[in-house]
C-alpha cells in the first residue's frame, strides 16, 4: 500500500524582504502560516508548487514542508518550520516581533 | 596596516557597481534565482532561513577603528543593531534587506572592507594568528604573507570556479593559534637551524564531514619559492581533485585517497613549470606589502598604574589573569576582549561595543584591532598602564567578562536560528552551558576548557577539535546532540572521540555539567587540564559519567 501522503504547505523566502512566505490557496504569499493552503494530496502539491514557481520573480526558493491541520489553521510538523513561522531563539527578531508590532 | 592602492579601489568599485546592477536586474525579473544566486554567493550574500546575511570579509581578522566604526554603522542603519564574528574572522549581518546590500557594500569600500571571496568555490577569506605583530612568540608577523595570497588570489582567474572551496590559513607563531592543521593549506613561518626565516606548508586538513588533520608537505620553502608553491599545490588539487562527489571534493580527501607522497611529487613536478613564471614581482609586492605592516612605534612609560590595580582590585586580577597574553614588548599587553558574556550570544557585538571597542583602539591600541576564529575581539598593543582604564570602559559596555579560554568562551556557529543548513541550534545551548557555570562559579575552578558547537555536519563551530564538541543533529525529527572529547586545535592538533549516543536538546546540558563533574573528581591537580586529564585516562570515566545506565546494566 502507498505510504499515506503527509498534508503539505508551499512555503518560500520573499526576494526583497529575505523574510518567510507562505502560499495560500487564492495563488497569493501570507507571511502567516495559518493563512496558507494545506495541500493534502500528492498530486495537486506538485501542481500547486508549479503556481507558486510562477512567481519566482518575487519570491526565492519555494518547496512543499511538511504540516498538518490545527485549530487556526496548518501548523508545522518539524522544528525547523517552527523556527521558520517565529523567528530565532537568542533574540526577538523575525516573525515573532513582526506579529507582537500588529 | 594595509592601505589598498588605486587598482584595489576601483576594482572595488566595479564590482560594487556590477553587483548593483545585477540586482537591479533580479528585481525587475531580467535574471532568475538561478542566475543571479552564483552572482549574490560571489558578492557574500547568502539566503538564510528568516533573511538575508552578508558575509563580510574581515582579512587576516584585521581591521582599525574606522573600519569598526564603519562595521557599527552597517550593523544600526540596516540590520537591527549588531553583527556576528565568525570562526572564519568574518562577521555576519542576518537581516539586510536585498536593496539595501549594495549601498552596504559600498559604504564597506569607503573603509576597504568587502565581501568577495566570502562564498563559492574559490579561495577563501585567508585567516592569520589574531596574535599577529603582537605576539612574544613569533618569528615575524604573518600578515604580509596572507596579504601577499589575498592578493594574488582575489579574482586568480585559474582559481574563481574550483571543485570546492579552499582555505588558507597563516601563522607565525611557537603556538598554532590559527587551527593550521583543519586548513586545506597553512603556512607556518619557522626559522630554520641557520636563522633564516622560512616557511612550512601543510595541506589536506579539514573539519566537517571526514574531519581529518592536515599535515606537512614541505618542511621549509625560501620566501621566494612560497606563492609559486602554493600556486603549485592548488592547481594540482584543482585537477586532480574529485569532481564528482561533492562531499569528496576537498583536498583533504585528494590527500587521503592518493597519499601525501603522490601529491608531493606532482606539486614538484608542477612548481617546476610554475616558479620561472614568477620573475619576481611578487617579492617586490611582498616588501611593499611588509612595510604597511610594519609595528607601531611602542611608547615606553611606567607601567606601575598597572601594577597598583591588579593588587588593589580582584575584579581587574581576574580580567586580567584570563584575557592578557603576553606581548612582544614587555611594558605592553595583548587584550582579548570576550564578547561571550554569560547567556549572550557568542560572537556577537551590538553597534554601541563596537563603537566602544574602535574607540579603545583608538585612544590606547595604536588604532589596531583583530577578530580572533575563537569569535573574540583583540586589542593586540596595549601598554600596561593603561589597563585599568581599558578594562573599566569595558566594565560600562558588558565587555569585561573575565572567560578567555573558559567553559564559558564557547564557539558556536549560528545554527538552526539562522542558518538554511543547519540540522539543530547550537546557540541556545552555548548559552545555557555558559549561564550554567556562572551560576555554579566554577569556571575559573575548571580552568582551561574549550567548547565548541556546530549546528550541523559542515563544522563551522569546530566541534571535532574542542576538548568537549558538540554536534546538533536532527534524529527523527527533534533535536539530538552529539558529543565528543578530546579534540584539540594547537600544533598537537585532534579529532575528538564521540562519546556514545547523543543527547536531546533538554538532556545536553546536564551531560556537559557530568563531564566537567567527573573531570574534578579525576584530575590529579588543579593544574591538571580538562584535556590533560582525558588523555590519562582516556574515555572510559566520562562514559560511566555520562551513561550511568549502561553501566548498571553491563554489571
Ligand atoms: S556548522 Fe552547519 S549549522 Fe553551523 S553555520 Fe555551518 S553550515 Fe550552518
Amino acid at each position: 500500500m502507498a505510504r499515506a501522503f503527509t498534508p503539505k504547505v508551499i512555503t518560500a523566502n520573499d526576494l526583497l524582504e529575505g523574510d518567510v512566505i507562505y502560499f495560500t490557496a487564492e495563488d497569493s504569499w501570507t507571511r502567516d502560516l495559518r493563512e496558507a493552503e494545506l495541500i493534502t494530496d500528492e498530486a495537486h502539491a506538485q501542481l500547486r508548487l508549479l503556481d507558486a514557481e510562477k512567481q519566482n520573480i518575487k519570491i526565492v526558493g519555494a518547496y512543499l514542508a511538511d504540516a498538518k491541520a490545527g485549530a487556526e489553521g496548518p501548523e508545522p510538523t518539524h522544528f525547523r518550520e517552527e523556527f521558520r513561522r517565529t523567528g530565532p531563539s537568542n533574540y526577538f527578531h523575525g516573525k515573532q516581533e513582526a506579529q507582537a508590532n500588529v | 596596516m594595509y592601505k589598498y592602492n588605486e587598482f584595489d579601489d576601483a576594482f572595488l568599485a566595479e564590482r560594487n557597481a556590477q553587483f548593483r546592477a545585477q540586482v537591479e536586474r533580479r528585481i525587475d525579473g531580467s535574471l532568475t534565482e538561478d542566475e543571479f544566486k552564483p552572482l549574490r554567493l560571489m558578492n557574500g550574500l547568502y539566503l538564510q532561513l528568516h533573511a538575508y546575511m552578508l558575509r563580510v570579509a574581515i582579512p587576516y581578522g584585521t581591521l582599525n577603528s574606522a573600519q569598526m566604526r564603519q562595521l557599527a554603522l552597517l550593523a544600526e542603519k540596516w540590520d537591527k543593531g549588531y553583527g556576528h564574528f565568525t570562526t572564519r574572522q568574518n562577521i555576519q549581518y542576518n537581516w539586510p534587506k536585498l536593496r539595501d546590500v549594495p549601498d552596504m557594500l559600498d559604504a564597506l569600500a569607503e573603509v576597504n572592507l568587502h565581501a568577495i571571496q566570502t562564498s563559492g568555490n574559490t579561495i577563501r577569506n585567508v585567516t592569520a594568528d589574531h596574535f599577529a605583530g603582537a605576539a612574544a612568540d613569533e618569528v615575524e608577523d604573518p600578515r604580509p604573507i596572507a596579504e601577499l595570497i589575498r592578493q594574488w588570489s582575489t579574482d586568480h582567474p585559474e582559481f574563481q570556479f574550483m571543485g570546492r572551496k579552499f582555505k588558507i590559513a597563516v601563522s607565525a607563531g611557537e603556538k598554532d593559534r590559527a587551527v593550521l592543521k583543519a586548513h586545506d593549506l597553512a603556512v607556518r613561518t619557522v626559522r630554520n637551524d641557520a636563522g633564516e626565516v622560512g616557511y612550512q606548508i601543510l595541506i589536506g586538513g579539514g573539519l566537517g564531514r571526514t574531519p581529518m588533520i592536515g599535515k606537512v608537505l614541505n618542511d621549509f620553502l625560501p620566501r621566494a619559492d612560497l606563492l609559486p608553491y602554493i600556486e603549485s599545490v592548488v592547481s594540482v588539487w584543482n585537477q586532480i581533485g574529485r569532481r564528482d562527489n561533492k562531499y569528496k571534493a576537498r583536498i583533504k580527501i585528494t590527500v587521503h585517497e592518493m597519499g601525501l607522497d603522490t601529491i608531493r611529487e606532482l606539486v614538484d613536478a608542477r612548481f617546476a613549470k610554475v616558479r620561472p613564471t614568477f620573475g619576481g614581482a611578487d617579492l617586490q609586492l611582498f616588501d611593499e606589502i611588509t612595510e604597511h605592516f610594519a609595528a607601531p612605534t611602542f611608547r615606553s612609560a611606567s607601567t606601575d598604574a598597572y601594577s597598583w590595580a591588579y593588587d588593589a582590585d580582584p575584579v581587574f586580577r581576574s580580567w586580567a589573569d584570563t584575557n592578557l597574553s603576553a606581548h612582544k614588548d614587555a611594558d605592553h599587553a595583548i587584550v582579548t576582549i570576550s564578547i561571550k558574556a554569560h547567556g549572550q550570544t557568542p560572537g556577537d557585538a551590538s553597534a554601541e561595543q563596537m563603537r566602544v571597542m574602535a574607540d579603545l583602539a583608538e585612544q590606547f591600541g595604536y588604532d589596531e584591532l583583530r577578530i580572533s576564529h575563537e569569535q573574540n575581539v583583540i586589542l593586540p598593543h596595549v601598554h600596561k598602564s593603561d589597563l585599568p582604564a581599558i578594562h573599566a570602559k569595558l566594565k560600562e559596555h558588558g565587555l569585561a567578562t573575565a572567560n578567555v579560554g573558559l567553559i564559558s568562551d564557547i564557539i558556536a556557529c549560528p545554527g538552526m536560528d539562522y542558518c538554511a543548513l543547519a540540522t539543530a541550534r547550537s546557540i541556545p545551548v552555548a548559552q545555557q552551558i555558559a549561564t550554567r557555570f556562572d551560576e555554579m562559579k566554577l569556571e575559573h575552578d575548571i580552568g582551561h576548557l574549550q567548547i565548541k558547537i556546530s549546528g550541523c555536519i559542515n563544522a563551522c563551530g569546530h566541534h571535532h577539535v574542542g576538548h568537549i564538541g558538540i554536534l546538533g543533529l536532527d534524529r527523527a525529527g527533534v533535536e539530538n546532540y552529539q558529543i565528543t572529547l578530546g579534540g584539540d586545535a594547537t600544533w598537537d592538533a585532534a579529532i575528538g572521540t564521540r562519546t556514545g549516543p547523543g543527547f536531546a536538546y533538554d538532556e545536553i546540558v546536564p551531560a556537559v555539567e557530568r563531564i566537567v563533574e567527573a573531570y574534578l573528581a579525576i584530575r590529579e591537580d588543579q593544574d591538571e587540564t580538562f584535556l590533560q586529564t582525558y588523555r590519562r585516562v582516556g574515555m572510559e570515566p566520562f562514559k560511566a559519567a555520562l551513561y550511568p545506565d549502561a553501566v548498571k546494566k553491563v554489571a
